[in-house]
């Protein structure tokens, strides 16, 4: 069936934020969904909080809301637009659930509005666990046996059915504390008790153990007239037991016979036709029992999805595109394969191998449990894409940052012996104070280099024979023997580092077999892997290209049957070409050497915390900027989430790590023009030196100004010429220097290491106390960095910070927009919430940071983007950070002024000036924005919520209105903090705020809001004649905080504290908050916001309007 | 407990890991690294292992149907997937009783077996089987070449370039090469055996079935999984050379006749094709790929040679009469011309990326057959309606 012209108008809901588990293949999916759509000529509407994505540019749909994605907001975009249809598959989770309360709520149905894609019990077949258990036992396939048991005897019969080894999962517990596997009856007992007590239902799902079993997921895709296609067959390293999301996966699926696969491909296609997926993409999981074959069935989601992203980059086929189509009514049959011209109904055959890799962030939440289990904690990806398995391996740890070419060893830096220890105490209780916090189970420290390999003479050899047990390891002081079993023993266990630990297990002489038990990964991925580890991994191609020639070959969809337009490319070093005379030809790349001179977008690599979207949302900009001066492009990345690595992006995708020996094989190939590596974030800066002294140029911002910015004796040069303060303070590079400065400096201070990203090991410290502990901690960030200094500032209490984000040509500055934070200096700028334009500073303190941050773009000779960090305290402004670089905010400016900032700078870099542009003077918008950051705390227990200078959050939100409070209402509620409308709020804060929570206070109650309080804070409230009732502290005796908010007495709290003691003291309390979903603020300028925005809920709901109509009527 | 899938099942190769070339007749040249089953005289000296058309299948599973599927007679295979040889060598993915293919052609031949039902490795299979292969191959490159150039001839060895193409290019070409004649069976046979298991539904089919009709196959290389299909769907199968005469078919009174897959040129089995001109119009009459082709033939049809073929498992065929896509299975380098069809002759099914003829029916014969392999193995299982089509024309009802 052609395209539907029964509809005129549609509705694509996005994902929102980036979370754990949601993240920018929402954007890549939706940007894809939103072009599909226009082209078709149908009218698109777009809603999605999230304003660092490409899918809310207002060019994507003909009207975007950046407004939260809440039922009620929703509902009333719904009722002004009224589109004919909604199209909720290719936003996530969020979108899905979405529709579904739209459909509950009758607003479909009273609008007419016809649902896109899945149907809503398509969808609810899919999503409740009971519904797709039947289904799929109805279909003679099977789920896991599964009973939930609420006492000891109905324990027991559940275990009659499911049988040993049983997986216990007390209901409602985070991070599926309490449960475990049980292998025999005599732990039973003991075990389904211990659960009971661990959830607060009394209630335990007793399953059926498939931990060990294979796990992969099919990717597949289904049309209105029943026409199925797998798009890509995907294969986890790690067992089942281990989240997809935070498994090292493969593609295609490598260990299956085709009777074995052709079975799981039945069984999906019959699973995706009786749930009832008619027009779209779908992913079914599925575990294999690898002693006999047996199957079953996990789980499936009826929409696009992260492994969707995934797989499209994989194979070259782009699912969320053509799930669009089929949504709108084409068959499989009638849409055509973008790379090849032929039909776009078949599957995908590919002809080298993908390997995706996750990027975790334990380092960032200390207390947080490091052991992987069902529930995703990873905060990105990296692909990669070989000749081979262990080509591919090799590339996804080169890509993934972390400072390692491939499987390097840690037998130098992780202590194994006390590590076993750990996981050992930690199997016995499971409370939330976990040893496993201690150790630096992520051993890997910024700028780390190489480390000692299998080829270093100290490292015992590589042939297991010749190693004794007895002999002591040189770094690991305990005999082999030992060695051998402490590692056997941690690698049971999944951690983000286990591939690590089990190649350093092979390097000490585990063998295959054992690793196999300890693991159950299957054991062709663990020769390969043990082959890597020992470097013995010499396939037969090594001696016919003995040079390591780099080869790019093509991703074309179908393993090279048919020619591919495209130019999608992976490098490979395999093996190249033919051999023998002119006849035969030299090895052959099929990226042939460019003339046309492309400018070269260096991407951000995987998403980490401090380093996201933004970024990739920058570089897509920039290729953009090229299509519309003619000038050829070339995007270089490795994240298979984004927009940028879509193969339509760019003009020539290479996708590859962004390392200088990877970048530098790709100019030899392309010859570019200039590279663009200020758009990427610290991942392409970082080579900006290494590529200009390899003679590449750099286009924009000479690489000397990204130095002389980041230098700090450079950068004090700078301001001492432009006459411009900074905090004081001074560098160490001992612990006794350090101290020293600190009290040439006095309380309070910050202390951080040298070279820092996204605030790692920095601490505002405000006393003696703690002191030595940041300091030391400080240097062991640094430590086997190039330099190991730290630095030590003055810390500029109850300062407001100010971040302004410009472009410069070399000549004109124009600033793109100055943003307050409401949170004052001391929580890291990726964190604050800020707002735009900044609203409580004067306009001569505006006018100073405008001049200021012009003169350093000139000083420095900033051709591009420039982010500079004040803090302003009284009257004085500080110059805390200049970045020569795309910041993280770039995207949100252009979403609150309606200035695509990026694409500019990016068009400035390629020489046109601003006024060429037309680009000349800053953009006060009469509307004001305010950024949210989205955290994931609820992800990781025990973890404190308190902010501070490391950053911790993954995404953010906007929110747009006509005044602040309002603004900022909406940014709460989309970061899925609702204010309350009435009720009590708690406040307990430090001495320091008490003054200014009364003003908070006040305005709470006037908004009608009962008031409790800590003794202190509640006698500070007194005073000022405020009512509030005292409630104790939770050391203070019964009932306490704790209490009252376990009893849903409490409807917010604002909680301010400092100082190690009193932080501790008041951890239980942040985290019940958290716990309870009860809104939270921990300083009390954001409370101040807050007050200001409840007061404002009064005079009426939200109102919203799309960026179109804001732009219409901007300053 | 021994973990079966943990067992490493390879034996130590018969000689040390040789460089090689696959040669091809147009000149190119391709280095690599020869295992498998190989002359040790010749190894000496350098010269031919084996010799057979250069062509590539694009599926990621299934080389172990690829290897013992008799339509591959002479031919070199390269595997575009990369890992080959992960899941070994098992008793039940067996498409004949042993390989027909003369060369096998890979990038990484997996030095580890990983698979509950694997008896052996890969390469201790080939080395049984006598079958040369080289690894370790672009064969990306390769296939590349092959489908610019064409598929070709082309030979595994060692030694002397020049030697090597001379000799590539003086083996006869498959265009007028009846092979059936060396992969058919020798004697008249009963089948017997279903699919085990291994797909979905067959019971409920089977519950379906009242009598069971007697199906004669005339193999030209039968793939088994085509008789285990029959066998699936309740008939009871008899299997007979390629030489049998069609009186000497009819003798075993058959309620269908079942024409097989099998290599070569299909213009060039011309006994096979008057044996089916006899059997039009005497029974229902079901080919698939060299069968369809052969049907096609005595039907007044002509076939030539594709540029390189269809040789994988996502192959999208849409069948003409209910618009529906099948991704099937396909090995065939030679194709029935379309415009050559003569009048009474459907077109049931064409091939999606370039319009060729991938089905046929003549309903007054009551004869229809496939360009593909509904049969699958390997391969998706998207037609297997066909069989269910061809028992209801054996029993009554009619074709659509």
């Amino acid at each position: 069936m052609p395209r539907r012209t029964d509809l005129k108008s549609i509705l694509l809901l996005g994902s929102g934020p980036i979370v754990i588990g949601q993240a920018c293949e929402f954007d890549y999916s939706g940007t894809q969904g939103a072009k599909a759509l226009r082209q078709e000529g149908y009218r698109v509407i777009l809603v999605n909080s999230n304003p660092a994505t490409i899918m809310t540019d207002p060019e994507f749909a003909d009207r975007t809301y950046v407004e939260p994605l809440t039922p009620e907001v929703v509902e009333q975009i719904l009722r002004r637009e009224k589109p004919d249809a909604v199209l909720p598959t290719l936003g996530g989770q969020t979108a899905l659930n979405l529709a579904l309360e739209m459909e509950s709520r009758g607003v479909l149905a009273e609008l007419g509005i016809e649902l896109l894609g899945a149907r809503v019990d398509t969808i609810h077949k899919a999503e409740d666990r009971e519904l797709f258990k039947a289904l799929v036992e109805k279909l003679g396939l099977r789920c896991p046996r599964a009973r939930t048991a609420r006492t000891l005897e109905e324990a027991h019969e559940a275990l009659k059915e499911v049988g040993f080894p049983v997986i216990l999962r007390p209901s409602f517990t985070m991070g599926g504390s309490g449960g475990g596997v049980v292998y025999n009856r005599e732990d039973f007992d003991s075990a389904i008790l211990w659960a009971f007590q661990q959830s607060p239902t009394h209630e335990c799902l007793v399953e059926e153990s498939v931990l060990g079993w294979k796990e992969y997921e099919l990717e597949v895709i289904r049309d209105s007239a029943d026409n199925f296609s797998v798009i890509c067959t995907i294969e986890n390293i790690d067992p089942m037991g281990v989240h997809t999301g935070d498994s090292v996966t493969v593609a295609p699926a490598m260990t299956l016979t085709d009777k074995e696969y052709q079975r799981l491909r039945d069984a999906s296609r019959r699973i995706i036709t009786e749930v009832g997926v008619e027009t779209g993409g779908a992913n079914i999981q599925f575990g294999v029992n690898p002693d006999n074959g047996d199957f079953v069935v996990i789980e499936m989601n009826p929409r696009v999805s992260r492994s969707s992203a995934l797989a499209s980059k994989a194979t070259g086929y782009p699912i969320a595109k053509i799930a669009a189509k089929l949504a709108v009514g084409y068959t499989l049959d009638e849409l055509r394969n973008d790379m090849t011209g032929t039909s776009a109904a078949f599957e995908p055959t590919i002809d080298y191998v993908v390997v995706k890799a996750p990027r975790f962030a334990f380092e960032k939440f200390p207390g947080a449990d490091p052991r992987l289990t069902t529930q995703m904690k990873s905060v990105g990806e990296a692909m990669s894409i070989g000749r081979t398995f262990s080509e591919a391996f090799q590339k996804a740890m080169r890509s993934l940052e972390i400072g390692r070419d491939g499987l390097d060893s840690l037998l130098d830096r992780v202590d194994y012996p006390r590590l076993a220890q750990q996981l050992r105490l930690k199997s016995v209780g499971t409370d939330e104070s976990s040893p496993l916090s201690e150790i630096p189970l992520l051993a890997t420290r910024p700028g780390t280099p190489g480390s000692v390999s299998a080829a270093d003479p100290r490292a015992p050899g590589i042939h297991a024979k010749e190693i004794s047990p007895d002999q002591v390891h040189p770094h690991q002081g305990v005999p082999l023997g030992e060695l051998r079993r402490a590692i056997a023993d941690i690698i049971q266990t999944p951690l983000a580092e286990r591939l690590f630990y089990l190649a350093d297990g092979f390097r000490v002489g585990l063998g295959i077999e054992e690793v196999h038990d300890r693991t159950k990964i299957d054991p062709w991925f663990l020769h390969h892997l043990r082959s890597i580890a020992l470097k013995t991994n010499r396939g037969p191609t090594a001696e016919h290209n003995p040079q390591g020639e780099t080869l790019f070959y093509k991703v074309d969809t179908c393993a090279g049957e048919f020619e591919a337009k495209t130019n999608y490319f992976y490098s490979t070093r395999s093996r190249g070409g033919t051999l023998g005379g002119p006849a035969a030809g030299n090895p052959v790349s099929e990226a042939t050497v460019a003339d046309d001179k492309p400018v070269m977008i260096l991407g951000g690599g995987p998403n980490r915390i401090g380093q996201g979207i933004e970024f990739d949302y920058c570089c897509v900009h920039a290729a953009f900027a090229c299509r519309e001066l003619n000038i050829p492009s070339v995007m270089v990345n490795c994240n298979p989430e984004t927009v940028s690595t879509d193969f339509d992006t760019s003009d020539r995708l290479y996708f590859e790590p962004l390392t200088f020996e990877d970048v530098m094989n790709i100019v030899a190939v392309e010859q570019p023009r200039g590279v663009i590596v200020q758009l990427g974030g610290q991942t392409p800066l970082k080579l900006a030196v290494q590529l200009a002294e390899a003679g590449v140029p750099i286009l924009g911002t000479p690489a000397d100004a990204i130095d002389r910015a980041e230098d700090r004796e450079r950068f004090d040069a700078l301001l001492e010429k432009l006459k411009l303060k900074r905090p004081p303070g001074n560098t160490a590079t001992s612990v006794e220097q350090a101290l020293q400065v600190t009290k040439d400096l006095g309380f309070p201070v910050v202390v951080r290491p040298s070279y820092v990203l996204g605030g790692r090991a920095m601490e505002i410290v405000h006393s003696g106390d703690d002191l030595m502990r940041f300091i030391q901690a400080a240097f062991d960030a640094v430590r086997g960095a190039a330099s190991q200094t730290i630095l030590v500032d003055r810390f500029l209490q109850d300062a407001i910070e100010v971040d302004v984000d410009c472009v410069c040509d070399g000549k004109q500055v124009v600033i793109g927009a100055i943003m307050q934070h409401i949170e004052e200096a001391g929580v890291h700028s990726g964190d604050s919430s800020l707002v735009l334009p900044a609203h409580t500073l004067s306009e001569s303190l505006l006018d100073e940071i405008r001049e200021s941050t012009r003169a350093m773009a000139l000083e420095l000779g900033v051709v591009g983007l420039m982010n500079v960090q004040y803090a302003v305290q009284g009257d004085d402004v500080y110059v805390i950070e200049v970045n020569p670089r795309a910041s993280r905010t770039v995207p949100f400016v252009a979403k609150a002024t309606g200035f695509p900032l990026a694409r500019i700078a990016a068009k400035v870099m390629m020489g046109h000036s601003l006024e060429s542009l037309g680009y000349t003077k800053e953009i006060i918008p009469t509307h004001v924005a305010v950024k949210e950051s989205v955290f994931p705390f609820h992800k990781f227990a025990g973890v404190d919520t308190l902010l501070g200078p490391e950053m911790r959050s993954t995404g953010e939100v906007m929110g747009i209105d006509q005044n602040f409070p309002r603004a900022f209402m909406k940014a709460q509620l989309a970061a899925s903090t609702a204010l309350p409308e009435k009720g009590t709020v708690l406040l307990s804060v430090r001495d320091g705020d008490k003054p200014s929570i009364c003003k908070v206070a006040q305005r709470l109650q006037e908004a009608g809001f009962s008031l409790v309080a800590t003794r202190g804070t509640a006698d500070a409230l007194r005073q000022a004649s405020i009512e509030v009732d005292v409630v104790n502290r939770v050391n203070e005796g019964r009932p306490h905080i704790v209490d009252m908010l376990r009893n849903d007495e409490i409807h917010m709290v604002i909680n301010t504290t400092e100082g190690a003691r009193a932080i501790e003291d008041s951890k239980s309390l942040r985290r019940q908050t958290l716990l309870s979903g009860v809104p939270y603020f921990t300083t009390a300028a954001a409370a101040e916001a807050a007050a200001q925005a409840m007061q404002e809920a009064q005079k009426g709901p939200i109102q919203v309007r799309s960026l179109q109509e804001f732009a219409a009527t901007a300053g | 407990m021994t973990n079966s899938s943990v067992s490493n099942l390879d034996q130590p190769p018969a000689h040390p890991p040789t460089p090689g070339w696959i040669a091809l007749a147009d000149g190119t040249r391709f280095p690599g690294t020869l295992f498998g089953a190989l002359n040790p005289s010749i190894l000496e000296a350098g010269g031919v292992q084996s010799v057979g058309e250069a062509v590539f299948t694009t599926g990621m599973t299934g080389y172990q149907e690829v290897l013992t599927d008799p339509s591959y007679c002479d031919q070199i295979v390269t595997m575009t997937a990369p890992q080959i040889g992960n899941t070994g060598i098992n008793g039940v993915d067996n498409e004949a009783s042993r390989s027909h293919v003369s060369g096998f052609v890979l990038t990484e031949p997996s030095p580890r077996v990983s698979h509950w039902q694997s008896d052996q490795s890969l390469h201790s299979y080939l080395v049984n089987q006598g079958v040369a292969a080289i690894g370790g191959v672009d064969t990306r490159a390769l296939t590349l070449h092959i489908r610019t150039h064409g598929a070709q001839m082309a030979v595994l060895g060692t030694g002397d370039f020049d030697t090597l193409v001379d000799h590539a290019r003086g083996a006869p070409s498959m265009e007028g090469r009846d092979l059936t004649g060396k992969v058919t069976c020798k004697e008249v046979h009963a089948w017997a055996e279903g699919t085990q298991g291994w797909w979905d539904g067959v019971d409920a089919i089977k519950g379906l079935q009242g009598a069971q009709p007697h199906v004669v196959v005339i193999d030209f290389g039968i793939k088994q999984n085509i008789l285990r299909r029959l066998v699936d769907h309740g008939c009871r199968v008899t299997v007979v050379p390629s030489t049998t005469s069609s009186a000497d078919i009819l003798a075993h009174r058959p309620d269908g006749v079942f024409l097989s897959n099998g290599p070569g040129d299909p213009a060039a089995v011309s006994q096979g094709v008057k044996t089916v001109q006899e059997l039009l119009g005497k029974q229902p009459l079901f080919g698939i790929c060299l069968g369809h082709q052969l049907l096609c033939l005595a039907l007044g049809a002509q076939t030539s040679k594709l540029k390189f073929g269809h040789r994988g498992i996502n192959q999208p065929v849409r069948d003409e009469a209910t618009g529906r896509i099948e991704v099937t299975s396909q090995n065939h380098g030679f194709v029935v011309d379309v415009p050559s069809l003569p009048s009474g002759v459907q077109m049931t099914h064409v091939h999606l990326n370039d319009g060729t003829c991938e089905g046929i029916a003549h309903p007054e014969s009551q004869a229809f057959s496939v360009q593909y392999h509904p049969e699958s193995s390997a391969g998706p299982h998207d037609s297997g309606y066909l069989f269910q089509r061809f028992v209801d024309a054996m029993t009554g009802q009619s074709v659509k």
